[in-house]
């Protein structure tokens, strides 16, 4: 019932009489009541198959403890050159503002990322797949402060504009949901962080620079 | 440097800031010889606009002189250039489209989270105007930063005033645009809602693309005359009922396409327009749109809509049903300056389409609070307000 419905209702009332009206208002919760057990009832209901959507947009957002989230964005470049800048993790802090340092010893690489309230958080991951021109995979070894695991996919977008690519991160959120929310408070939360990122690869794989509103290199 | 910024509604003064330096590779420094204050400059005076922040640069309409070029800038210094409101980096997927507006890497990261609840996706930054068109200091200053100097500005060649080619950075494409997507074919009757400077341009190139006749309408005698001059038959619309003179005006057809040359502030004493800025004036987001409804009503049977004017937010007793009903077509957007700026360079330079002819007053950067509030209140007399920086005290 929106506003003005409520309004005729309360202009209506007082001029139909009172006892009219709580009549009507009974057989509508009644009419509902009943239209709901039907429903609930019905012996035809069918299970929901399965669309094309891709499952990180599903509404439900935890897959077993794990909190999972991605990102697509298409960049007007070859595939092949933004494998190769991925792949070079020393080259991601270009683009990836909340990555402090990267050390890469062989398959290992440690990160140190700024976490919520101004702590760091510490990760070391292991190659678990890559795929030249189509895919890095990673997950967190015992040693790292959270549980994480992710790729990254590139594929040629259709009729030549370019290469799409899609980063996808699951991780357990440290304190549960409580902790996802407060990471979110501080920006620091790996769903808006990678939403940033991707963008700010494309930018910089496009453009050969990251857009910035300010006047000076450094604040005045 | 000295540059007008914005200090709340009704609230703007000329500042000493800091000098903008090059920051990305493909930036240039423009020293600002002429800038002028638009009819959207008004929705931010007027804090109708979300996103703007105490302090922040305004405008969007700068020429100037090349004085600091980045090493990917294609610039060179002492070159003059006009350069378009809309800031696109020429490389993405819109403007390879030449959907300027649209582009997808001038509007800084942090700023399209803004935008994307609202809009659905984030537009490409702009000069001097909100945060969710990147929040970048804008043209009422000395000088300016201008990012992907490569793409936007077009140089200007020697022998031609600044007054000439000054609005090739927004109001002379707006206004282009508006014809442009008023798909005016031979015969047709075009009618104009507003006779502000897009409105007197989108008047000017419906006639250059052979519409027979344009209406042009407003309720300010001198914009009215301004219009009549360009060949435009003129309605007020405080003397007229409108959408009977526009039939009758039509061979009682309606106009074949029309154009809201107006937008979000439309006024009047209409109830749809009355109850649109109460709504405004409470802050409730709303965008008031009389003009746009009226013409909705007007426009002939699968006829062209055609809208320049600036909305920011959403509108109600919104004639939906018309438009589907009659099988109108809706074209509209942030102009794509750069895909235009060669081209009218060029029927400047031939003679085709007057440019200086709306500007009312030239005033010192310093005046430029007394140039908004003339703008604003004396809409009459002061059609166009140009800025100069460096120009002493009247």
């Amino acid at each position: 019932m929106d506003h003005y419905e409520r309004r005729r209702l309360a202009d209506h009332a007082p001029e139909r009489g009172s006892v009219l009206f709580a009549l009507g208002l009974g057989a509508a919760a009644g009419a509902a009541g009943y239209a709901w057990w039907a429903r609930a009832n019905r012996a035809d209901r069918v299970d929901h198959p399965g669309d094309s959507a891709p499952g990180r947009t599903a509404r439900r957002s935890r897959f077993g403890g794990y909190a999972v989230t991605g990102r697509t964005v298409t960049i007007n470049h070859p595939r092949q050159e933004l494998y190769n800048y991925w792949r070079d993790f020393k080259n991601l802090p270009l683009f990836m503002e909340h990555v402090k340092d990267v050390d890469v010893q062989g398959d290992l690489t440690r990160w140190v990322i700024a976490g919520p309230m101004g702590r760091d958080v510490h990760v070391e991951t292991r190659i678990t797949d890559a795929r030249d021109g189509e895919q890095i995979a990673w997950r967190s070894t015992e040693t790292s402060d959270i549980d994480t695991e992710g790729k990254v996919m590139f594929r040629d977008a259709p009729a030549g504009r370019g290469t799409e690519v899609l980063a996808l991160i699951a991780y357990k959120p440290p304190g549960g949901e409580l902790g996802r929310w407060i990471a979110s408070l501080f920006q620091r939360e790996p769903a808006l962080q990678g939403r940033r990122e991707l963008k700010r690869f494309k930018m910089l794989m496009e453009t050969g620079e990251i857009a910035t509103n300010r006047n000076r290199r450094t604040a005045a | 440097m000295r540059a007008l910024t914005w200090q709340g509604k009704h609230d703007v003064r000329v500042e000493t800031v800091p000098d903008p330096e090059i920051v990305n590779p493909r930036d240039a420094i423009i020293e600002v010889t002429s800038t002028a204050i638009c009819g959207s400059d008004l929705h931010l005076y007027d804090g109708v606009i979300p996103g703007l922040m105490s302090g922040d640069i305004l405008g969007h309409e700068f020429m100037g002189r090349v004085v600091e070029t980045g090493p990917k800038s294609t610039l060179q210094k002492g070159q003059r250039v006009v350069v378009p409101f809309t800031i696109s980096c020429g490389k993405c997927f819109h403007c390879m489209k030449q959907q300027y507006s649209a582009c997808d890497n001038s509007n800084p990261v942090e700023k399209q989270d803004l935008s994307e609840p609202l809009y659905g996706h984030a537009m490409s930054g702009l000069f001097g105007y909100s945060h969710l068109t990147g929040g970048y200091p804008g043209g009422q200053a000395e000088y300016v930063r201008v990012p992907f100097s490569d793409v936007g500005p077009i140089v200007i060649p020697d022998g031609m005033d600044d007054d000439e080619v000054l609005f090739l950075s927004d109001i002379l494409p707006t206004g282009w645009m508006a014809a442009e997507n008023a798909d005016i074919e031979e015969g047709d009757t075009v009618a104009v809602w507003g006779c502000g400077p897009v409105g007197l341009f989108a008047v000017q190139s419906a006639l250059v693309m052979g519409a027979a006749r344009v209406i042009a309408i407003d309720h300010h005698p001198h914009r009215l005359e301004l219009a009549r001059k360009l060949g435009a038959k003129v309605i007020d619309y405080t003397q007229t009922k409108m959408l009977e003179a526009l039939m009758e005006m039509s061979g009682g057809f309606g106009p074949d396409a029309v154009i809201d040359a107006v937008g979000m502030e439309s006024h009047g004493f209409a109830p749809d327009a009355v109850s649109d800025q109460v709504k405004q004036a409470v802050g409730m987001g709303a965008d008031s749109a009389h003009a746009l409804r009226e013409a909705l009503l007007a426009v002939r049977k699968g006829g062209r809509v055609s809208m320049p004017g600036v909305y920011g937010g959403f509108v109600d007793k919104f004639p939906l049903g018309a438009l589907m009903e009659k099988g109108l077509q809706v074209r509209t957007g942030q102009t794509h300056v750069q895909k235009y700026t060669k081209d009218l360079l060029k029927r400047i330079q031939d003679g085709e389409l007057d440019t200086t002819f709306m500007i009312s007053h030239r005033l010192p950067l310093e005046e430029a609070a007394r140039g908004y509030e003339n703008f604003r209140y004396n809409q009459n007399e002061w059609t166009k307000v140009v800025l100069k920086p460096g120009t002493s005290l009247s």
